[in-house]
């Protein structure tokens, strides 16, 4: 017999001192960590594109080499142990967030393909009954992003609002990806 | 020989609310409106943060002791007991439970919070603890109080808990809240309400549990959660 879900609630908009107390859940390296640093920036925009400022941003992502430190990786042994993988960030300055984190290696879908680099990415925020789930993939990723299997199961026209744009003005590649909760230009959001 | 993760359960859309639910006025321009896309179960849906008890240190779960700055909290004090496990009935070990909540007069320690009843000096109502291989988890703090908020006329909160969970997939996450047995502003409260099955909103509502109750010292309540489970039969080659 299966057990019945227990159903989700908001997150409310005073869960920082519950969840956002350690300092620096938004950096996921450290100085012995393998890849490229990149930051992420953005912004969360609700359905009238005012900032929400009372959001939550969470991350996962394979390390350099595209592989979990995670026991149902079949290749943990080779993950970078100085990776953390998991990353949360609140949007209280205007809606905007940052993560410093590394370029993801490609990920296996099956036995024969490879996915495009990702991270998958999840929002909470004051208003959402339930967190909604989305993905980020890299402008500098043409190619691997057009064979893509779970960019193709999107409609071609909404691909843009996962493809973070590179930018180059900083120190360190800057990707900017921001999470349009509704409306023209709203992110696409998964079911997972 | 490599077992194969999982295939989990998606979100169960009979249970869990929707993103819009208009008697709760933030969901309006935060929701969602165009479909959700089917997402494959890859890898990177079926691992996630894996934590231990370097994550944990040791007053986390007791929050009447772990903001103590010159005397104990204010209110009922009660001892909160839960199993986390799947829709399959198997425990869910170390997975990390944060909790956060308003104080026993309705008052969160948050900046934002603007209820006029009274700060607690020794009570900032945030823990975390981990629970154990069987799934089971304890802590210890003080009951809140309801609070007003601004959705409607004369709004209450019905007293929660903020629960936070990390299941052991970066898909099996949740986070709720627990509420009280016998809460008359259970029916008035469209955050609660916004979850559609009856079954499921009642899953919200912890028991008063005696047999954790301690004598001269704290009340008990019983709060169980239940996390996505398997999909399908694993599978597995067997070895000849
Ligand atoms: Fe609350």
């Amino acid at each position: 017999m299966k057990h019945m879900q227990t159903p989700s609630q908001t997150v409310g908009p005073f869960f920082h001192y519950g969840l956002m107390v350690e300092q620096d859940q938004n950096v996921l390296y450290d100085e012995m960590t393998r890849g490229q640093r990149i930051h992420i920036k953005g912004q969360v925009i609700d359905g009238k594109s005012q900032p929400v400022t009372d959001a939550m941003i969470e991350i996962w992502q394979a390390d350099a080499g595209g592989h979990h430190n995670h026991p149902s990786d079949p290749n943990q042994a080779q993950a970078d142990p100085h990776f953390k993988g998991f990353g949360r960030v609140d949007t209280v300055h205007n809606g905007q967030f940052l993560f410093r984190t590394i370029k993801p290696g490609r990920v296996a879908y099956d036995a024969e393909a490879d996915q495009a680099p990702h991270i998958n990415v999840r929002v909470f925020s004051r208003g959402m009954l339930i967190h909604a789930y989305t993905r980020l993939y890299f402008s500098d990723e043409e190619e691997a992003n057009k064979t893509d299997p779970v960019l193709n199961l999107v409609p071609a026209d909404r691909r843009y609002t996962l493809v973070a744009s590179r930018e180059d003005t900083g120190e360190l590649p800057t990707y900017c990806f921001n999470v349009v909760l509704q409306g023209e230009m709203e992110t696409v959001f998964f079911n997972p | 020989m490599q077992e194969l993760p999982r295939v989990l359960t998606s979100l169960d859309w009979n249970v869990q609310p929707p993103y819009l639910h208009a008697p709760y006025k933030s969901t309006v321009l935060r929701s969602p409106q165009k479909p959700l896309i089917p997402l494959p179960q890859t890898l990177s849906e079926l691992t996630g943060p894996v934590y231990g008890h370097e994550n944990i240190r040791p007053l986390d779960n007791d929050l009447t002791k772990n903001a103590v700055v010159n005397g104990e909290p204010v209110g009922e004090r009660i001892i909160v007991v839960g199993r986390v496990i799947d829709e399959d009935g198997r425990p869910v070990p170390n997975a990390l439970i944060e909790v956060w909540q308003a104080n026993a007069c309705g008052r969160y320690i948050h900046k934002n919070d603007q209820h006029p009843a009274p700060l607690d000096p020794n009570f900032t109502g945030a823990g975390r603890v981990l629970t154990d291989a069987n799934g089971e988890y304890r802590f210890t703090t003080i009951k809140p109080g309801a609070y007003p908020w601004r959705n409607h006329e004369n709004a209450w909160r019905p007293a929660h808990i903020h629960f936070s969970i990390f299941g052991t997939a970066f898909i099996s996450r949740l986070v709720t809240q627990m509420f009280f047995p016998g809460d008359p502003l259970m029916p008035l409260d469209p955050i609660y309400n916004g979850i559609p099955d009856e079954n499921g909103r009642k899953r919200l509502i912890s028991e008063y549990a005696h047999d954790i109750t301690e004598p001269e010292w704290a009340l008990g309540y019983r709060f169980n959660i239940v996390l996505n489970g398997s999909r399908m039969t694993p599978f597995e080659t067997k070895d000849a």
